[in-house]
């Protein structure tokens, strides 16, 4: 596992297309991030983080309130709720559904808890052709790989690449122009929209007090989605509920400003329930899918339950320094970066990719841009802790372990720590092999002649 | 009498790195602070704390509070060190009341190099003079935990015959993080490619940061790739006169 771990990180830093494509692309996120939060733009933005979080907490802390009220609201509003414990209860109740009505195309919106619960490859299954209609997730799905980052699936491939996959899957000219691109995706895409017998979206936020489904866009595909197809079907984390609307004036602005730097993105959208009488549009038949899938677990745990305040905006993604080296196909797990590298860990078990918590350099950068405030270097030296707790309960032992055992035991005796601090520099020069993991990089210091006790101890001499 | 200063210079300074120990020493003397080095320190037990192996690095941490629990200030050459010691003792002895006792007196009275010149000291200007062209690097820790962004550059901007160049990414990572450094050493050596790339565009002859972990990842990536850009610790270049 960690082999293949590793072997990924390699294969994404050896390639130079994407190594130059990624840190563009998450750079200009960054500064667009940046231009949205400044004092101008949003003067009161660490006040909106600080609410931020004691919403989030508050609706945790009272999770299983906000659901039954979120539930009730539904299916007043004539829609109806299915619970779903994991990844194969929800495979199994849309699949069922579809397959129940003679579906053959479901058009879909982005959603990451599709891809975690693997919707699309179930929906295979049972007969039912799923397209993506966001650019993105059309733009990997026609590659057939996983979103590379939450909110830009496609940020990896260039114009150059996206051109060459649509001439080949799509055929037609090869257009290398953006706005070409789009407008082929569009075309092909109505005709779906058109044709589909369920229309899937997520969900950015659920409103407890009211049972909206809130959806946020800037390519108006969720839209068609939603409301074009006779069926629709927001699949959402049990975590998405929020207490009420109100809320969202803190929430939208914080995703938009986050996620791309925009005050409100292009589209938001209030969907709750089926079509009523007299409305012109809109689905006969509405289903909320809340899904567990690990989560219950997380909130379980009074410290890292913060991980599930997460709204998904990617800041965290297109901040971090080492996302922006091993991108998001080297992560184990749906969900990439320092989001990803806590959420993960916990969803699945530590024992999922026990090197994940360690590939951060803790730098910090994660929480100081999460419009929520989590605190995810804590939480990465938390599961860091039970990594270790769980080799301890397995009897695994290696150096590292007996190392810092050694090292524990030799720095609470100073003046062996300064007889073996010193022998060991004078062995440096020797010590080549050992030290290959740093000096494969970069040089080692040169050992100096003296330690500084050492020095000092002859400065008191002297003076 | 003048007021008493412990140093703390942190395992890495005292093994690899003492003449930040000293130019430590140098300006703290100048501006008229009794230096003194309790020789039973070690190390503030960070590398296993960060490793994940908490009881150790509560073993290491309850040495700390034993040789330092009297002293009346204490500073060091690192961000990460000193935040160690300020935030991460009340994580790790969260479930030790006499070490956490310990902590909460000695926490407020460990101070960051250049914290301590402009907040206790109270002097931006500590009579040095180095001719050339720097650029500053921001340690994570420093910046993120202690919050100290103006200082080390104020400092800087006092030094007679110095310019401070800015670069555009001071404040991302140089990609060290401790054991990440060889676990990930190509994560590790790409953040740093990053980082070199641009102290490069500035044009400065040397890299000017406040902690020797930093410095060490920065200068270990300079010399192998045979730049003649130097990487100096703040108290390095105040000390210089």
């Amino acid at each position: 596992m960690a082999a293949a771990f590793h072997q990924r990180i390699q294969e994404a830093l050896l390639d130079e297309r994407l190594q130059t494509a990624l840190y563009a692309a998450t750079g200009r996120l960054m500064d667009k991030r940046k231009s949205g939060v400044t004092a101008q733009q949003c003067p009161d933005y660490q006040e909106l983080r600080a609410h931020a979080h004691l919403i989030k907490r508050h609706t945790m802390e009272n999770l299983d309130y906000y659901l039954e009220l979120l539930a009730r609201k539904v299916e007043e509003h004539g829609g109806k709720v299915a619970w779903c414990r994991d990844a194969g209860e929800v495979q199994t109740f849309v699949g069922t559904l579809a397959k129940e009505r003679g579906i053959r195309v479901a058009v879909k919106s982005k959603s990451m808890l599709s891809e975690e619960v693997a919707l699309n490859e179930a929906l295979e299954r049972y007969g039912v052709e799923p397209v993506e209609t966001d650019l993105g997730e059309f733009i990997i799905q026609l590659a057939g790989e996983r979103p590379f980052h939450i909110l830009a699936p496609a940020m990896h491939k260039t114009r150059q690449q996206v051109a060459d996959l649509f001439q080949e899957k799509l055929g037609g000219k090869r257009e290398e122009e953006i706005e070409k691109q789009t407008r082929i995706a569009r075309t092909v895409l109505r005709r779906r929209f058109l044709e589909a017998g369920l229309g899937i979206s997520g969900a950015n936020f659920l409103i407890a007090e009211s049972g909206a489904v809130v959806v946020v866009e800037n390519e108006g595909n969720a839209r068609l989605a939603t409301s074009c197809p006779p069926v629709h079907v927001a699949v959402a984390g049990i975590e998405k509920v929020i207490p009420r609307a109100a809320d969202l004036a803190l929430f939208l602005p914080l995703l938009g400003r986050s996620a791309t730097g925009q005050p409100l993105t292009s589209y938001t959208s209030f969907l709750s329930g089926p079509r009523r009488a007299g409305d012109l549009d809109g689905p006969e038949e509405f289903y909320l899918v809340l899904v567990d899938n690990g989560r219950s677990r997380i909130l379980a745990d009074r410290e890292k339950r913060q991980t599930l305040y997460c709204i998904r905006c990617g800041a965290c993604l297109n901040i971090c320094p080492v996302f922006r080296k091993i991108g998001g196909h080297s992560y184990p797990g749906t969900y990439s970066g320092p989001i990803g590298a806590i959420l993960t860990p916990q969803a699945l078990g530590i024992s999922h990719e026990p090197e994940l918590p360690f590939a951060s350099s803790l730098c910090g950068a994660c929480a100081e841009v999460c419009p929520v405030k989590i605190d995810i270097p804590k939480i990465l030296l938390e599961l860091r802790s039970e990594v270790r707790k769980t080799e301890t309960r397995e009897r695994r032992w290696n150096f590292e372990k007996l190392g810092f055992g050694v090292w524990a035991w030799l720095m609470r005796r100073p003046r062996l720590f300064e007889l073996v601090g010193t022998a060991m520099l004078e062995l440096l020069p020797a010590a080549g092999p050992l030290l290959k993991p740093w000096t494969e990089w970069r040089d080692f210091p040169h050992p100096p002649p003296k330690t500084f006790r050492q020095l000092w101890r002859a400065r008191k001499a002297g003076a | 009498m003048p007021a008493r200063v412990s140093l703390f210079v942190t395992c890495l300074v005292d093994q690899l790195f003492p003449q930040v120990g000293l130019a430590m020493t140098e300006v703290l003397e100048r501006l008229g602070y009794a230096v003194d080095f309790p020789e039973a320190q070690t190390c503030c037990g960070q590398p296993a704390f960060n490793s994940g192996f908490r009881g150790e690095a509560r073993a290491v941490g309850r040495h700390f509070l034993s040789v330092f629990g009297s002293a009346d200030y204490i500073v060091c050459p690192s961000g990460s060190c000193t935040s160690m010691v300020r935030h991460h003792y009340g994580e790790i002895f969260h479930k030790d009341a006499e070490a956490l006792a310990a902590a909460t007196q000695v926490g407020p009275r460990v101070f960051e190099f250049s914290e301590f010149l402009l907040e206790v000291a109270g002097r931006e200007d500590v009579g040095a003079c180095w001719n050339g062209t720097v650029t500053y690097h921001d340690p994570c820790h420093a910046l993120r935990e202690l919050n100290i962004r103006e200082q080390p550059r104020r400092l800087l901007r006092q030094v007679r015959g110095l310019e401070l160049r800015e670069m555009d990414i001071a404040e991302e990572c140089c990609g060290f993080g401790g054991t990440f450094s060889v676990k990930f050493g190509d994560v590790s050596s790409a953040m740093l490619a990053t980082k070199i790339a641009a102290i490069r565009r500035t044009g400065a002859q040397a890299v000017v940061s406040s902690d020797a972990s930093c410095l060490m990842q920065l200068r270990g990536g300079l010399t192998r790739a045979g730049l003649g850009v130097r990487a100096l610790h703040l108290a390095e270049v105040l000390a210089a006169a």
